[in-house]
Parts: structure tokens; C-alpha cells; sequence
């Protein structure tokens, strides 16, 4: 185990590094010169010529790259184009926005899902299993920019129960976090339901049934575990979703997370804003999968023999 | 020979005079306003800030030698007392206002003016603004790294601070008063280093108490500013990440006093044919052109017929409906508020059968096939959208390449790539309100260069000569005759029509019912919203 | 003849067959049905203020913020969305079973490196990845199904890696070795035939990936370039005019859903038919 953890750990650096030179490249092949852009309309050829140096954009790409991987080593992301802050201290002070959309997303997502499979589960084929199923069908359908914009304009701007923008209060992160645990409530109910099914299927649970075990306690001691196992799995792949990937419901909401920022970094091609968003991105993809890969042995014995 | 001297003791005075206010309107003491805005606030670092958010924070947060009246394009002095100019105007003297404190405390004396400018020139700032100081000599030097300090900035006693140009620049005073030229203590930016933009410490009406990255920043007055009554309010918080139409909906709730990204199109129609439109709506004309920038280095555009062909064909009347009507079709670079403009021009009128005839005329009777860029944020691409059709009614088939401000801007300053381009939500308004500002960087033979923002890559030896004689009459007396000349440089350049002038858009900017004032201190003509002159009224 | 009649029994499924066809239909009828041009700015299609006109009997669906009519638009933006829906998934699946197919069969270093890409491929953001894409190539239709293909194709990979390395210590593909079968002939003959159920499946739920993903990039304003109608690009252009013409975002955001869900659904019944070990699983 411990050596698979560390074969992982290995690999995970690997692809981190991958990601941060593929990265690099297409930042700098962009076609929109960060100089230019910084200077303004205003600025003369000099002062253009100034900027590129002093940002180090004059140098051959090889050179910026392995500048950019010795700091990054070092822990230091380097610091905004346009802010000139330390990318580190952006992201760390949308951090916790980010973190607490992302937790009460997932809640949203788990009690959802988790109730909708059981319910479905427990009738299999029947008219509810069919209706369920569907309906979580039409959360992963609908369009997530839609939805934010209809949230907001029924719940904040009309009937007013919640406030319509910002950061603060539980009542701000209540439409956030139901639009995006709405919508992806449907992977969740679909992944229960059918971990549900396999066990129910099993022969001890026939034989519990027949013994007179209370249905109740059939659930929820075999079947209701069982379908955590799944559940781990694909909060970890949320993770990964969740941490640079929520740029549509932050942009509606108006929500301070890492996905405003890396949006508004495009714009102003704000390379090494991008660049670290990328990467912590990706940190969190790659541990969110480290997580789903670990639990994987433990749910399916055949993946265990390996 | 006789020394003209420029006195201003009367300029200082009414820079000391507070706006007036209203006849029936008394401003509340103590009362701190919500401002939204959508994008984050980049810097408050006076030698880098370049964007129209943090351009009128800025303009609070630090003084200036020059300053403007509010709600005018009218220059005073400011952390100046007095000053005089040579006759052949090459050296400004400025008296400093004396006991004038920075919010850490330290009186701000002459070395800080000259800190500050060559701050804003030296190559390791990264400043965008470095080179509206190229009159000063000694730039050449420190811009290109040959020299630590400005040769041209003099400091003879605390109090003093003496110019000495290279050239005669009748836009000096402006420099001056533009935030570049903000004054910034020195042990604090060297303290900070790059960190200031975020910790600003200046000398202005309000100080900077705190900012939660990403949420919000909150001003405080500053008790010690040296303008009298000034400023009117006791801070104001900044909220970021707001979405214009959320931030309307907040301010008719009365969450939010003012939206600075203005009003969304559909609530604009809603609020201006609503009962409160009087109260929430300030509508007021900018120093701003939209313009559709031909490249006269790509063909077929390179034919001057060709050009003025496609500026009869746009539909100017059209286009300010899909902008709700915020805008008024325009028919010459300079807006109508900047001295030069000639209200008698008549430009090129709307005229689809003698753009045809020109086009037959130039050899394309069937039209061509071209490309037009714009901006992707909305109304950009609607706007982009009209043009087309505009342009497909004489036979010419503009694709529309709708990208982000970065990507328009680079293809912009590379020769041959763009061969027109829409202006809109990437041409700031005006610097400071002069014509040359409008001319320089994006009509000159200057700004025609790799990255530069003359996108009709237009070139025109005569006028900028012209433009240079025009910029050496810094003499105030020749203000009016240097306008007229400035005025007929753009007319004239018209014949070449390298630009279609389209509309200049006016700002709309809606402020919650309690905000008081005239509409002119949220529609600055030199800072937007101007945080010192706002107040909240009985 | 099986497949057919499996698939007939489930309502949901043909539900969302006939929403497909639908969609398809009006796609390709587009030019015939509708009312107006695509990018015809009608001088009666806006009030005199310039403020889009409501659903009425001119205007079924009401106009855009240009004064075009909503449902010609929404025609012709099936068009993009189908278009992008086929040729982007259809080029994620292919890549996805080629790299996944050749991984799982060469195993071994070759193998190993291409499944380590797919790793590296997955770790990125995806959305920021997609915007990145999007602004690099000048975006357009084929750009932009290009950077939805390059996005989606790792997931294909990985599950016909999976499927193939079964496949390839199973008797018959061992069998076929042993009798001296080149690679082509087993790879071509034995081992797609087998993933072509995969491939179907994905080829149909990947195109309600894609359709949601276009239209995402469109709403942010890195989509189909304007005046190319498509569903996000319309909601884009008029979410400002959110509030007083709700029809804007409302039926183009119907029309994503639906067509979204009938793929997922019609994708989720031939998973169910075609492969028998995940059936009533998920």
C-alpha cells in the first residue's frame, strides 16, 4: 500500500510538471503580447520594450520556463503582470471561498444523490426507479449558466429569500451551492443506485432477508456502506472539478473564488496568474484522483487482487 | 524681452472653494455610500494603474502637483501653490503647498515630486504611463536605462520644484495631473516594493483602510487633506465580483449606492421610463469615440476610396438604437467636450448608392471579402454585428472575429493583421482632455508601429508635423488658436478616412436615490466618479 | 432487430429519440421552415428604444437584441449545436479508441507512455483549458468543436484501455495470436469490433457533453463567432437583457436542455442493450 502510495506520488509530479510546461508553451504562443497589453494605449514603443524586459519577456522560452520551474520549487509562483501581487497571495485569499463552495456543493450533491439512488435502488425497475433516474438525467442536461441566472432571478431578485451577490454569510453560499449540487446530484443518485443494486443482489443479503433481518437494518448496515465506497471516489474527482472549474456559478453569483480570478486573468492574458491557477488546479485533480484510485481496491475485490 | 508669468493665485483659490452644492441640498456629515463594480481592482499604485476602475480610486487616494475643478476639464494647482512658466516654455517652477501630510504622517516635500515622476519613467516600475513625461529632460536617459534620476526635475529647497523641458509641450499641466504623476512617499514604496499597489500610502482625500482580495476595498476619509470640506463623505466601500445587472437590482433595494459598471441595456430602458429615472439616472457625455479602425496597409483598404466608401455605408442612427440610444453618432475622432472639436463638420453621411459608386469607382463593383475584429465582452460583438450588416448592404462580407481585448489589441499592432477593427470596450477614454491625446498613439506616425495602438496604421507626415507645432504653443494665451489646429488636423485627416468615427457613448451611471450633487461629479470628465465631490444628501 | 425492440420498450428512451429527431429535423429544415434569415437585423425586430420585442404573432419566439427572429436563431443555432455535437464527440471517440486501443494492445513501454498523456491530459482544468484553447486558435465552428475533441477524448481513452486490455488476454485474441494473425488483423478484426458497443455509447452521451460544453464556451464569449447562431451564444448575447426579456435565455436554455437530456437518454438505453454486464447498473 505504502509503496503504491509513493509510485503515485511519483506519478502525480510527473504529470504536475507535464502540465506546467504544456502550460507555459501555449501561454506564451497565445497570440496577444502581455507587454503590449500592460502598456496601454498611450505607451510608446520604449516604454513597451521596458515592460517586456523587466517582465523577463525578451528571453528565449527555455530560459523563462526553467527561470519560472526554479522559482515554482521554491514555492514561489511569481507575481501578477497586471497586479504585480504574489500570485500565491491571490490565490490563497479566494482559498477559502473557493473551499466553502466546493464542501457545501458536494453536501448538496452527496444528500442529494445519496437519497434519490437508495429511493431508487430499492425500486429497481419500478415506475420510481424510472422517474428517478430520469430526473437525475435532467440535472447533468440542463445548462448550469441557465439555471444560476434563473436561481438568482427567482430566489434573490424576485422573492428576495436570499441576497443575490457575494461572499460572507451562509444565506450567500445557499444558491451557489444548489446549483451546482442540483446539477451534479445526478452522477451521485446514478452511482448509488447502482452500488445499491449490487449488493442487494448479493447472496448474504438474500440470506439476511430470509432470516428475518428488518429491512431497515439491511439498508443501512450492507447496502447504505456499500454505496459510500463509490461516493469517495467521485468526491474526489469533484475536487478536481470544483477547484478551477466553477468559473460560470462564481461569474453569476459573483462569487470571490479562484475561477473569477483565473477568468479575469485570461482576459488580460495575465500569464502567471494562469499559469498558478493551472497548477493548483491540477494539484487538486490529480489528489482528487490519487483519492478515487486508493478506495477503488477497497470497493471492488477483483480491482483489490491486483 | 519680457517675462510672461503665469500667476494663479486665483486658480488656487478656487481649487480651495468647494463644489457648490445644490441650492436645496444639504450634505449628511458622516455618512459612508457602497460602490460595486465586477472586475476586481488590479492596483491602487499610482505609476501602474491604468484601468478605468481604479483610475478615479486613485485620483482620491494621492495628490497631484495639477488638478482639475470638479466635474470640469478646468486645471488648478493642487499640492501646488503657485507656479510660473518661461516664455519659451521650457521651465515650470511649482511652489509646493506647505504642512500638506502623507497618511503616514510625513509632510510631503519637493523630493518626493521628483521621487514620484522619475518612479513613473524608470524602467523597473514596468509603468504604463512612462512616456507622457518625454518632454522632460533627461528622459531618454532613464527610459532607456542610461540614467538613475530625471536631469530635468530640480529640487532647490523643500518648497521648490523646477521642470526643465526639452521641448516645449503645451500638454505639461495635464501630465501633471494625470495619476502617474501622483505623489508617493519613498520609504514606504521602497518598503512595499512591489506589494505598494496593494498597501498605497499618498496624500489625498481618502486613505486606504482595508482590502479583502477579491471582495472589497474601504476608503476612509483623510481628516488632514489639505482641500477644504473635502471630501464630502466619510469613506466608501468598493465591493468587487458584482455583476452589473445584480448590482442594479441591489441598488434599487437600496444595498448599493453607486453601480460603476453603469446600467445594464434592458434595465436602462426599464429605470429610464420608470418614476424614479430623474433620481437613479446620471446620463452625461464622456471624452470617448467609438471608431472602426480601417488598416490602410491592408487591401483593398489601402485605397482611399475604398475607405470612404465603407464610412458612407455604416448606419450610425442604427447602431446608437442597439446601444439603447446611450451614444450620439459621431462624424470626426474628437468627441464634442474636447476643445478642437469643429461642431460644423459634417463628415460622411450615410449614403449607400454613392458608397456603391465608389466602390465601382476603386474596381470592386461586387464588393470584397475582409475581416472585423472586436472586443468578445457585450455589446462588442452586437455592435460588430450591425457594422456587418452595414457593410454587406454595399457588397463588402466582413467576418467577425470577436476575441478578447488581448488578442485584438496584439492583432491591432501587428502590421498587416487586422484589417478593421471596432474600438469599442478597449479605447479608453481620453488621458487628460486635450486633442493630442487623441492623436498620437492612435492616429500618429508614432503609434503606427509593432504593438502600437495606431490600428489604421496610418501615416501622415504633414499632419504630424502639424500635431508638433501644435504641441509647442504652450503658451495658456494660444490656447484657443492652438485648439482651432489641433481641431483641423482631425477634419483634415477625415479626407483619408482611415477611422469611421461611430458614436461617442456617453456614460450612464446609476446612483441609489440618497446620493446628491450634479451629475458631472459621476461622470468626471477626468476621473469618472470623483469620490471628493460625492455626497449624500438630506 | 433486438436492439430495436429492447429500445422501443423504454418510454424514456424513445422520448428522447423523437427530441433528436426533432432537433435533427429542425436542423436541417432550418433553411425551409424558418421564417427570416439567421442574421437578418429586421428594422421592426426592435422597439424604437432598441429593446428586443416579446413573443407575438410576427415574432413566435420574439427578436434578439439586433432585432432577429428568436426562432429562425434558434433554428440555425441546432445547426451549430448538432454539427459541433457530432464532429467534436465523433473526434474525441475516434481519438479516444485509437490512443486507448493502441495503449491497451502494445502494453509495455509504448503502452505506458501513452497511458501516462491520458494521465496528464486528465489533470488538466478542463474548462480553463477549453478557454485557453479557444483564445490561442482564433475561435470558430471548427475551432471550437476541435477544443471540445481535445478535452473530452482522455475519458474514451481510459475506458477502452481498460476494455481492451480484457480483451487482449482473452482466448480468442490469444488464439488468433497463436495462428500467426498480423497485429492489423487482430486489432482491426478482433478487438474494435468488440469496443464498437463502447464506442456507440459514447458516441451518443458524448454529444450531450458537448452540446453543454459548446455552449458553455459561447456564454463566456470564446464560442461560435458571431453571427453564427448557437444556443449559448444567443443566451450571451442577450443576458444582460435578462431581466426584461427573460424569452432570450429561457428558450434557447429549454432548447439546450432538451437536446442535452434525449441524448443522454437514448445514450443511457444503448448502454443498457448493448452491453449486457452493466445492465440496470448504472
Amino acid at each position: 500500500m505504502i509503496e503504491l502510495i509513493l509510485r503515485r506520488l511519483g506519478g502525480a509530479l510527473m504529470i504536475l510538471f507535464g502540465v506546467a510546461a504544456i502550460t507555459f508553451v501555449l501561454l506564451y504562443a497565445l497570440p496577444a503580447d502581455p507587454a503590449v497589453q500592460l502598456a496601454g494605449r498611450s505607451a510608446t514603443a520604449q516604454t513597451v520594450a521596458n515592460i517586456r524586459h523587466e517582465l523577463g519577456l525578451d528571453q528565449p522560452l527555455l530560459l523563462q520556463f526553467v527561470h519560472y520551474l526554479g522559482n515554482l520549487v521554491q514555492g514561489d509562483f511569481g507575481r501578477s503582470y497586471t497586479q504585480k501581487t504574489e500570485v500565491m497571495t491571490l490565490i490563497l485569499a479566494r482559498l477559502p471561498a473557493t473551499l466553502i463552495l466546493m464542501v457545501t456543493g458536494i453536501l448538496v450533491e452527496v444528500a442529494i444523490g445519496l437519497t434519490l439512488g437508495t429511493i431508487a435502488a430499492l425500486n429497481r425497475g419500478g415506475f420510481v426507479d424510472r422517474l428517478v433516474m430520469t430526473v437525475s438525467f435532467v440535472g447533468v442536461s440542463a445548462p448550469q449558466f441557465v439555471v444560476a441566472l434563473l436561481l438568482l432571478y427567482v430566489f434573490a431578485a424576485t422573492l428576495q429569500w436570499f441576497p443575490m451577490s457575494g461572499f460572507g454569510t451562509f444565506s450567500h453560499v445557499v444558491l451557489p451551492a444548489l446549483t451546482l449540487g442540483v446539477l451534479g446530484a445526478g452522477w451521485y443518485a446514478r452511482m448509488v443506485r447502482s452500488a445499491m443494486i449490487d449488493v442487494l443482489t448479493q447472496d448474504y443479503i438474500r440470506t439476511a432477508r430470509a432470516k428475518g433481518v428488518a429491512e431497515r437494518t439491511v439498508i443501512l448496515r450492507h447496502a447504505v456502506p456499500n454505496a459510500l465506497l463509490p461516493i469517495v471516489a467521485m468526491i474526489g474527482i469533484d475536487i478536481g472539478q470544483f477547484m478551477g472549474g466553477v468559473v460560470v456559478v462564481e461569474a453569476v453569483y459573483g462569487w470571490p473564488g479562484i475561477g473569477q480570478l483565473a477568468w479575469q486573468a485570461i482576459q488580460q492574458v495575465d500569464i502567471p496568474i494562469i499559469m498558478g491557477v493551472t497548477l493548483i488546479s491540477s494539484l487538486a485533480i490529480v489528489t482528487g484522483n490519487l483519492i478515487a484510485d486508493l478506495v477503488a481496491p477497497l470497493i471492488d475485490p477483483r480491482i483489490r487482487a491486483r | 524681452m519680457t517675462h510672461w508669468l503665469h500667476r494663479t493665485a486665483i486658480a488656487g483659490l478656487m481649487a480651495l472653494t468647494p463644489l457648490v452644492a445644490l441650492a436645496d441640498e444639504t450634505p449628511v456629515k458622516g455618512a459612508t455610500i457602497v460602490v460595486t463594480y465586477k472586475d476586481d481592482i488590479a492596483t491602487l499604485d499610482p505609476a501602474i494603474g491604468y484601468d478605468w476602475q481604479n483610475w478615479s480610486m486613485i485620483k482620491s487616494l494621492f495628490s497631484r502637483l495639477m488638478e482639475y475643478t470638479p466635474g470640469t476639464a478646468d486645471l488648478v494647482p493642487s499640492l501646488a501653490e503657485s507656479f510660473e512658466i518661461t516664455p519659451d516654455g521650457q521651465t515650470y517652477t511649482f511652489k509646493l503647498r506647505k504642512g500638506v501630510k502623507f497618511s503616514n504622517g510625513r509632510e510631503v516635500v519637493a523630493s518626493d515630486v521628483k521621487y514620484s515622476i522619475e518612479r513613473a519613467v524608470n524602467p523597473k516600475t514596468q509603468g504604463p504611463g512612462a512616456g507622457f513625461f518625454g518632454a522632460i529632460s533627461g528622459f531618454d536617459d532613464l527610459s532607456g536605462g542610461k540614467a538613475q534620476s530625471l536631469s530635468g526635475i530640480e529640487t532647490p529647497d523643500d518648497y521648490t520644484v523646477v521642470f526643465k523641458l526639452s521641448r516645449p509641450d503645451a500638454t505639461f499641466l495635464h501630465v501633471l495631473a494625470i495619476n502617474f504623476s501622483s505623489i508617493v512617499p519613498k520609504e514606504v514604496v521602497e518598503a512595499e516594493g512591489q506589494d505598494f499597489g496593494k498597501k498605497p500610502v499618498g496624500s489625498g482625500a481618502f486613505v486606504l483602510k482595508d482590502w479583502v482580495i477579491g471582495q472589497r476595498l474601504v476608503f476612509e476619509k483623510n481628516p488632514n487633506f489639505y482641500v477644504a470640506d473635502t471630501p464630502k463623505i466619510d469613506g466608501f466601500t468598493v465591493e468587487v465580483g458584482q455583476e452589473p445587472l445584480v448590482a442594479l437590482l441591489r441598488l434599487q433595494q437600496g444595498e448599493v449606492d453607486i453601480a460603476g459598471d453603469g446600467i445594464p441595456p434592458a434595465k436602462f430602458l426599464e429605470i429610464k421610463n420608470g418614476p424614479d429615472a430623474a433620481d437613479i439616472i446620471v446620463d452625461g457625455e464622456q471624452l470617448q469615440t467609438g471608431y472602426v479602425a480601417i488598416n490602410t496597409r491592408v487591401k483593398p483598404l489601402d485605397d482611399v476610396k475604398v475607405r470612404q466608401a465603407l464610412n458612407m455605408a455604416v448606419n450610425k442612427e442604427r447602431i446608437t438604437r442597439i446601444v439603447n440610444g446611450r451614444a450620439t453618432p459621431a462624424n470626426q475622432p474628437l468627441p464634442p467636450l474636447m476643445p478642437g472639436y469643429d461642431k460644423d463638420f459634417k463628415g460622411y453621411a450615410y449614403d449607400i448608392e454613392k458608397a456603391k459608386a465608389l466602390l465601382a469607382e476603386a474596381g470592386y463593383p461586387d464588393g470584397f471579402t475582409t475581416a472585423l475584429y472586436a472586443s468578445s465582452t457585450d455589446p462588442n460583438p452586437r455592435i460588430a454585428q450591425a457594422l456587418q450588416q452595414d457593410f454587406a448592404a454595399i457588397g463588402v462580407k466582413a467576418e467577425i472575429k470577436a476575441l478578447a481585448n488581448a488578442n485584438v489589441i496584439a492583432a491591432g499592432g501587428t502590421e498587416g493583421e487586422a484589417p478593421m477593427i471596432w474600438s469599442g470596450g478597449m479605447a479608453w477614454i481620453a488621458d487628460f482632455p486635450d486633442p493630442s491625446n487623441f492623436y498620437g498613439p492612435i492616429l500618429g506616425c508614432a503609434g503606427a508601429v509593432q504593438g502600437g495602438w495606431n490600428w489604421s496604421w496610418y501615416c501622415n507626415k504633414d499632419l504630424d508635423a502639424r500635431a508638433i507645432a501644435a504641441d509647442s504653443m504652450s503658451d495658456p494665451a494660444k490656447k484657443d488658436e492652438r485648439a482651432k489646429l489641433w481641431g483641423t488636423v482631425f477634419t483634415d485627416l477625415m479626407a483619408d478616412a482611415p477611422w469611421i468615427p461611430v458614436f461617442n457613448e456617453r456614460r450612464v451611471v446609476a446612483k441609489s436615490k440618497r446620493m446628491g450633487g450634479p451629475g458631472n461629479i459621476y461622470i468626471d470628465p477626468t476621473r469618472v466618479i470623483n469620490y471628493d465631490a460625492i455626497y449624500v444628501k438630506q | 432487430m433486438r436492439i430495436a425492440r429492447e429500445f422501443l420498450r423504454r418510454p424514456t428512451a424513445v422520448f428522447g429519440l423523437i427530441v433528436v429527431l426533432l432537433v435533427v429535423i429542425g436542423a436541417l429544415a432550418a433553411p425551409l421552415i424558418s421564417p427570416y434569415a439567421p442574421d437578418e437585423q429586421l428594422f421592426d425586430g426592435l422597439t424604437l428604444e432598441g429593446a428586443p420585442i416579446g413573443p407575438d404573432a410576427v415574432f413566435l419566439l420574439g427578436t434578439d437584441t439586433l432585432g432577429r427572429d428568436l426562432l429562425t436563431r434558434l433554428l440555425f443555432g441546432a445547426r451549430t449545436s448538432l454539427i459541433i455535437g457530432v464532429v467534436a464527440n465523433g473526434t474525441a471517440v475516434t481519438i479516444g479508441l485509437g490512443v486507448g486501443m493502441l495503449a491497451g494492445y502494445l502494453r509495455g513501454p509504448a503502452g505506458n507512455a501513452l497511458m501516462r498523456f491520458t494521465d496528464l491530459m486528465m489533470a488538466f482544468p478542463a474548462l480553463l483549458l477549453a478557454i485557453v484553447l479557444a483564445a490561442l486558435f482564433h475561435p470558430s465552428l471548427w475551432i471550437v468543436a476541435m477544443v471540445i475533441a481535445m478535452v473530452n477524448w482522455v475519458q474514451v481513452a481510459r475506458i477502452v484501455y481498460t476494455e481492451t486490455r480484457g480483451l487482449v488476454e482473452r482466448d480468442f485474441i490469444l488464439a488468433q495470436r497463436s495462428l500467426g494473425a498480423g497485429h492489423g488483423r487482430i486489432v482491426f478484426k478482433h478487438i474494435l469490433p468488440h469496443l464498437m458497443p463502447t464506442a456507440i455509447v459514447w458516441g451518443t452521451l458524448g454529444i450531450a457533453t458537448t452540446v453543454l460544453l459548446e455552449a458553455t464556451l459561447s456564454f463566456l464569449g470564446v464560442g461560435v463567432q458571431p453571427p453564427e447562431p448557437s444556443w449559448g451564444n444567443i443566451i450571451f448575447e442577450s443576458q444582460s437583457f435578462f431581466t426584461a426579456a427573460p424569452w432570450l435565455v429561457i428558450f434557447p436554455g429549454i432548447a439546450i436542455l432538451l437536446t442535452a437530456l434525449s441524448f443522454n437518454l437514448v445514450g443511457d438505453a444503448l448502454r443498457d442493450i448493448l452491453d449486457p454486464t452493466q445492465r440496470g447498473r448504472m
